[in-house]
């Protein structure tokens, strides 16, 4: 301003040039660029969590429901002791009340099919219902008890009640390799294979025809007519009364020995006649039992005692060898105790070390080095820390195996570097003039700390603390090492009994062969997020709720 | 005192300076024939290996405003924070020199200087209350330091200090509402009475109106004026007109060293020192 004179600047730069509104659209380029960059991953990634959680519910959403059935059981005095109520033959009652649905099954081993249908555990519900309602005995109640898997998942009809009997492959090979040779008639309303069977003297004599090997000469036969395909399958293609067929018509005309019958027409088997019917040939689910299964199954159906009532035992019930009987309770519980113990150790603990580093320690090499390896600690691996705990906690110091205490122990491992960060940026986020404040007035380090400086971090604290917990509760492998998959029937009473915990039960479970398990499996998953959703919403409200603007 | 802050800045090169105007009448009108509250005798300061002060020596009387001035970086806010030992909390800051309060030193081994702090209150240069009531910013103070013996001893002190900090009417309806809700200048009132809370003997004040704006300023300078009547004040400063309304004493630093010191109508007036001269007639700073 004291400058006397000041010059008008010469024009360097002509804004409305070409090349200067090319670089502005380039910029503007860039910008809409960088935008849809950002887009299309926030797309992605809600397209992957959405197929995730799709596919999740999808398989997992029949597990939240159990199929039931309502039954009258009987609880007959003479086999309930009012002393001993508890050792009765309830298996008995179950069978016994059940199969009055039923009263054309009267073969004992039918009787004893007919049970499969009920969940093997209903025997153990009926006798905690009479322990409880001792006056009961002698009456008739009404109770809804789960079904068996199979036909849980038959009714919930996620496997079908029958299958088609015959592959694809099959089916094909029947219309080339005879239909369209020409060599499948239909003789009295009974499909027929015309075949060339070698009578071979070696497998029978004129003497006794009748004990002659004709399944290996029609076996023969059936090799001749595929070439080069010894497959399980060309022999299943032919009905068992072929080789009969050929047997009565050697008796017929013994000369045939030695000779070749060609154009012998046998019968198939009844899944190929089926099939040339143009009908698709069906068999009974394996997993289901056989036709008896399923028609007593339908009458089930049509006596209206079947419901698919929301599934509490899912919540209820620890694990289980029958996937229509096995729950979360257990692995809940587990999960419980070893997230609390991990609280236990790694809040305090995780806080002291923050504390101390950020507000006490001098700024020196040594904890330049602490600090580094806490960072460091929070990248090990986890499964690194599930050695460590069965090196040192299972085997130096003979902890329990499976015990929520040491998966607590490990987990807190984890967790504990978690916090000291999450604790050390919240405590940098308090403005130092508040420390100065209080300083000012003669207020000593630790009334610094703990009156004004931790109870503002607190909220920073608390999110990174329940994030590191909700991190620790979906930890699979370390809980692994320690055995806390193992298969555990009932909720721990306390923190050194055996336990399962959420993911390892979803571990146990993805590996179990029974088709209840996926659906289960795939409940526990959605249970596993749900929780891990509420922690994380609790740490969101924490933040939002308790953040303070400087 | 109003109006000397609207005068216009580009007055600033004449011979009569605003400063000169603002001292007014009062120029020459405060002598400080006061017993020095705080001595500082040969004060330097490190930090790390760089000194920010050098040989400072220094008299800040009982019952009397002294203003520290200066370009900014001249070590006068580090000095300020020499006298309560805030410098401690900063690590690699080493403090050598003799200051005294009342003449116990206060860099004694014997002196602690969380207590010293209750004696040498500070008030910062952006309002810093605790998030927390205003109740409870007063009372945190006497406290920590013991100072009330029952509770209605301790509502006392605070609605005392409230009124010595000219802030009880302004918040005697809402007392337990949070202190941030307050305006920039209640604010810094809230922190004065939160100091004074403890029954300070020196009120260390830096830079405290340089966040707020000129209304609230004006009641800050006025409640200095009132509280010089029982506290020895220190207040840094970066303006001129301001050290010259409130201040009876005037110490001018310049790149670590105390260049001048004396009554501020001296100071403002009648400078021995070229280089006061030209930095309160604003030729640089």
């Amino acid at each position: 301003m004291t400058d006397t004179t000041v010059a008008a600047p010469e024009k360097i730069h002509d804004w409305a040039s070409p090349t200067s509104t090319a670089r502005v659209r380039r910029r503007y380029a860039a910008d809409r660029r960088l935008q849809i960059y950002g887009i299309a991953a926030i797309t992605a990634a809600i397209l992957v969590l959405a197929t995730l959680v799709g596919s999740l519910v999808l398989s997992g959403y029949s597990a939240f429901v159990t199929s039931k059935a309502t039954v009258e059981f009987y609880l007959d005095p003479n086999l309930i002791d009012k002393d001993d109520i508890n050792n009765a033959n309830y298996r008995k009652i179950v069978g016994d009340s059940f199969a009055k649905l039923f009263p054309e099954v009267t073969v004992p081993r039918q009787k004893t099919e007919l049970q499969k249908i009920l969940s093997t555990e209903v025997r153990f519900t009926l006798r905690d219902y009479v322990v409880a309602n001792p006056d009961k005995i002698g009456q008739t109640v009404r109770l809804t008890v789960p079904l068996s898997d199979p036909f849980d998942q038959l009714y919930k009809g996620v496997i079908p009640a029958r299958l088609n009997a015959l592959s694809s492959q099959e089916a094909a090979r029947f219309e080339n390799r005879l239909k369209n040779r020409g060599l499948v008639e239909m003789v009295d309303g009974r499909t027929m294979a015309k075949i060339n069977v070698y009578i071979d003297p070696a497998k029978v004599s004129a003497d006794d025809i009748a004990a002659g090997n004709f399944q290996a000469i029609l076996l023969e036969g059936i090799d001749a007519l595929f070439p080069g395909q010894r497959v399980a399958g060309i022999y299943a293609m032919f009905d068992d009364s072929a080789a009969e067929v050929i047997k009565q018509r050697v008796i017929a005309n013994p000369t045939l020995i030695g000779s070749t019958i060609e154009g012998l027409s046998v019968p198939v088997s009844p899944a190929y006649d089926t099939l040339n019917k143009g009908e698709i040939p069906k068999i009974p689910n394996p997993r289901v039992g056989g036709e008896n299964e399923i028609a007593w199954f339908e009458r089930l159906q049509n006596l209206n005692v079947l419901s698919s009532p929301f599934s509490t035992e899912l919540f209820t019930n620890a694990d289980s060898r029958f996937p229509e009987q096995a729950g979360l309770w257990g692995a809940i519980v587990g999960s419980f105790y070893a997230l609390l113990i991990c609280f236990l150790i790694s809040f305090p603990t995780g806080i002291s070390a923050a504390v101390y580093l950020e507000e006490f320690a001098p700024k020196n090499r040594w904890t330049d080095l602490i600090e580094v390896n806490i960072n460091n600690l929070a990248a090990v691996p986890s499964i690194v820390f599930g050695l460590l705990g069965l090196a040192v906690f299972l085997n130096f110091f003979g902890l329990p195996r499976s015990a929520p205490l040491v998966g607590g122990m490990v987990l807190s491992l984890l967790t504990l570097p978690t916090i000291i960060i999450a604790t050390r940026a919240a405590l940098k986020a308090v403005p130092p003039s508040i420390r100065q404040a209080a300083l000012g007035i003669g207020a000593s380090k630790h009334q610094v700390v703990m009156h004004h400086v931790l109870p503002l971090a607190m909220p920073g604290i608390l999110t990174g603390t329940i994030i590191g917990m909700a991190q620790a509760l979906g930890e699979t492998a370390p809980l692994l090492l320690i055995g806390m998959n193992a298969f555990i029937t009932s909720a721990p009473d306390g923190f050194l009994q055996a336990a399962t915990a959420l993911p390892t039960q979803i571990y146990s479970w993805s590996d179990s062969p029974e088709r209840g398990f996926v659906a289960r499996t795939s409940a526990a998953i959605l249970v596993l997020l749900g929780f891990l959703v509420i922690m994380n919403g609790i740490a969101i409200f924490l933040r939002q709720r308790f953040e303070r603007k400087w | 005192m109003m109006q000397t802050q609207s005068m216009d800045v580009s007055q600033k090169a004449s011979e009569m300076t605003p400063f000169q105007a603002a001292l007014g009448d009062k120029a020459g009108a405060h002598s400080t024939d006061h017993e020095a509250m705080m001595r500082a005798r040969q004060v330097s300061v490190f930090y790390g290996a760089k000194q920010a002060l050098f040989d400072v020596n220094l008299d800040m009387p009982a019952k009397a405003v002294t203003a520290l001035i200066g370009p900014s970086g001249c070590g006068k806010s580090t000095f300020l924070r020499c006298l309560n030992r805030m410098n401690d909390t900063i690590d690699g800051a080493r403090v050598t020199g003799n200051i005294t309060i009342e003449g116990d030193d206060i860099y004694s081994p014997a002196v602690d200087p969380v207590q010293l702090r209750a004696r040498v209150g500070m008030v910062f240069q952006k309002p810093n209350p605790f998030p927390k009531t205003i109740f409870e910013n007063v009372a945190y103070g006497p406290r920590i330091h013991g100072l009330a013996k029952s509770k209605t001893d301790l509502e006392e002190i605070v609605v005392n200090s409230l009124q010595k900090a000219g802030l009880f009417n302004e918040v005697k309806d809402r007392l337990h509402e949070a202190g941030t809700g307050l305006s920039g200048g209640q604010q810094q009132r809230l922190c004065i009475a939160r100091a004074i809370a403890v029954s300070p003997e020196v009120i260390l004040m830096d830079e405290p109106c340089s966040a707020l704006d000129p209304i609230a300023t004006a009641k800050i300078e006025e409640l200095m004026d009132e509280l010089r009547q029982n506290y020895c004040i220190v207040i840094v400063t970066h303006s001129m007109q301001q050290a010259a309304r409130v201040s009876q004493r005037t110490a001018f630093f310049h790149l670590g060293i105390l260049v001048e010191e004396g009554e501020t109508s001296v100071i403002f007036t009648n400078p021995k020192d070229n280089r006061t001269q030209d930095y309160i007639t604003g030729r640089f700073g």
